[in-house]
């Protein structure tokens, strides 16, 4: 009897992440759900600029590397290429996301594009090694925030699943995070959900995920999982900020 | 042979982009080529097509990328300053090797500039646009006809070459109505393996990139792009000679310029000077052999644009500095007068038999 084995939409390849770095969970839920909803074959997924760049060598399924921040644009275009047949997520980090392509994301969800799409929330650029994101929090020393985030210089992080609730567009969007195995398997339901949508023809369903840079972060990564319960959710609160077809039910 | 049609130059590109197989189209609103949004808008949801308004110029050529890696056919319009933008979405789409259409309606720059005619995007179109070594097919209408001939032909060559095609017109171009016939030979697309249509579980996934961290590899992939383009300028370069075969004032002009500078021609040949014309209809490649051919008689030549001199540096490398090579132009929005191209001649050809 197989109790454990990789899922088929990861390709068995070495990851190029850090040391204790959460992408790899994260890659295998969205692996494991693509396996379960049996959809590999008719997905593409679309990779960032950021850490996760080389995404696409590790999906089983056709990838796509995107410019910067554009990813939802290319989504798009993909989708409408064929929207019976094209099951398509992106998956970008927050400064791709939340910054550089904030324009994207917003009118994607704002269209209800119908497409799912992983971001991950680390509160930092990883790839560029460590500087300020969009969502990294008050005070946070980063390499350009070496002296802590300072508000009144450089504004306040952005919480972007609270900002797009204020859309009518978006059908799903929820904050969850991977430090725990209880929080892991909340986070697999919600990614679950963001497919399951796009297969239903439900429209835009995001996933936040919040994430540790233990390298970034300069912890270990034991310490920054706790740091994801000390400071990241009490100023990202984890839960669903939209539903759009549970509220017509609850109606 | 088929009736002819009244159009605009904005719409006959926008319906022979339909009648070539394009179902796709991104834009964002922006003067003059606004009709080509509103063309496909009105079209595109009644043949099962889609029309979609990007959020920004940036958006909307990402978007051309996603359906490019698709596999299908697909296009996206603009004037200069939204062409800036889709500078890097231009860049991505040759470090990937996709093909698309795109639509340059120019209009004078730079900044905001205006929103007249002008020819001053000729660098940024020949010379690729955004960052990196990579070159776009730049075709050159000096019609309404041959604005829907080199749509069609257009998305033919991006799709051979795995490039973008880009058609640059101008504001004049885009406005202008004249007859045009709608009757084209169309070629189906040819089979895109490498599109990411989903692996079926039949294949191996296709990734479409342009990452590519290993010099070696990256150098490599220059080099291969490079013997494609040598093919596309050995195979695929065109023009138009007019009574240049004997003449020794010769003009190079392309557009709208092109067809001022025709009037030019015929004029100085009722006055005894031998003027001819050469108008680039790709102006990359930039089609030197006549221009190698024409150095051998003339005494001089012009280009006339409107900008402040961008295709005369290629004119000058295409003759080799053999004769002297100079400037007839307006900008900003004004577009020279068949008088002022004559006058050009007139004052070049005296200059040369002095």
């Amino acid at each position: 009897m197989v109790v454990f084995d990789k899922p088929h939409a990861l390709i068995d390849v070495p990851l190029h992440y850090c040391p204790g770095c959460t992408h790899g969970i994260i890659h295998r839920l969205v692996a494991e759900v693509i396996d379960e909803l049996g959809i590999e074959g008719k997905t593409i997924g679309i990779a960032p600029v950021g850490c996760s760049v080389m995404a696409y060598n590790y999906f089983n399924c056709d990838m796509i590397e995107a410019a910067h921040g554009r990813a939802p644009a290319v989504a798009t275009g993909v989708k409408r290429a064929d929207p019976e047949n094209h099951i398509v997520f992106t998956y970008q980090g927050d400064g791709d996301l939340a910054s550089i392509g904030m324009a994207e994301t917003v009118h994607a969800a704002a269209r209800n594009e119908n497409i799912t799409v992983i971001f991950i929330n680390n509160a930092i650029y990883g790839m560029t090694g460590g500087q300020m994101a969009p969502t990294s929090l008050p005070g946070q020393v980063t390499q350009t925030s070496p002296y802590g985030r300072d508000t009144k210089h450089c504004g306040f992080p952005i919480k972007v699943c609270e900002m797009l609730s204020e859309l009518e567009g978006p059908e799903y969007l929820e904050r969850v995070t991977v430090n725990s195995v209880k929080n892991i398997r909340t986070a697999k339901k919600a990614i679950k959900k963001a497919f399951q949508n796009q297969i239903d023809g439900k429209g835009f369903s995001l996933v936040e995920v919040i994430s540790s840079c233990p390298t970034n972060w300069g912890m270990t990564p034991q310490a920054a999982l706790k740091w994801i319960d000390d400071k990241m959710i009490p100023y990202y609160p984890l839960g669903v900020y939209k539903d759009r077809s549970a509220e017509k039910e609850a109606e | 042979m088929a009736d002819k049609v009244l159009m605009k130059g904005n719409e006959a590109i926008a319906e022979a982009a339909i009648i070539a197989g394009c179902r796709h189209y991104f834009g964002y609103p922006i003067t003059p080529q606004t009709e080509v949004a509103a063309y496909m808008a009105k079209k595109m949801p009644k043949i099962g097509g889609c029309f979609l308004q990007a959020e920004s110029e940036i958006a909307a050529i990402n978007m051309v990328y996603g359906v490019s890696s698709a596999g299908k056919r697909v296009m996206t319009s603009s004037s200069s300053p939204g062409i800036s933008l889709k500078g890097e979405g231009l860049s991505y789409l040759a470090g990937s090797d996709l093909p698309a259409l795109v639509v340059n309606v120019q209009r004078g720059g730079p900044g905001l500039g205006g929103i007249q005619p002008s020819q001053s995007d000729y660098f940024q179109a020949t010379r690729g646009g955004g960052h990196g070594d990579y070159h776009m097919i730049v075709l050159a209408p000096a019609s309404v006809q041959e604005m829907a001939e080199l749509t069609v032909k257009g998305f033919d060559l991006a799709d051979k070459y795995r490039m973008t095609s880009m058609i640059l017109a101008d504001g004049t171009m885009g406005q202008m109505m004249e007859p045009v016939s709608l009757d084209f030979d169309i070629k189906p697309a040819p089979e895109k393996p490498w599109a990411t249509t989903g692996t079926k579980l039949e294949r191996e996934h296709n990734i479409v990139n342009s990452l590519s961290l290993v010099p070696e590899e990256l150098e490599m992939l220059n080099m291969k792009r490079y013997e494609r383009y040598k093919q596309v300028e050995e195979n695929e370069t065109m023009y138009e000679e007019y009574m240049v075969d004997d003449a020794d004032i010769v003009i190079a002009a392309f557009g709208i310029a092109a067809r001022v500078s025709k009037n030019a021609v015929n004029e100085a040949r009722k006055q005894g000077i031998k003027a001819g014309l050469i108008r680039p209809i790709t102006l990359w490649p930039f089609p030197k052999a006549p221009f190698e051919r024409a150095v051998e008689h003339a005494k001089a030549f012009i280009s006339v644009e409107l900008s402040m001199g961008q295709m005369i540096e290629d004119v000058k490398l295409a003759t080799s500095c053999k004769v002297p090579v100079t400037l007839c132009n307006r900008v900003g929005g004004m577009i020279p007068s068949p008088e002022q191209v004559l006058k050009s001649i007139i004052e070049v050809n005296n200059g040369g038999v002095e």
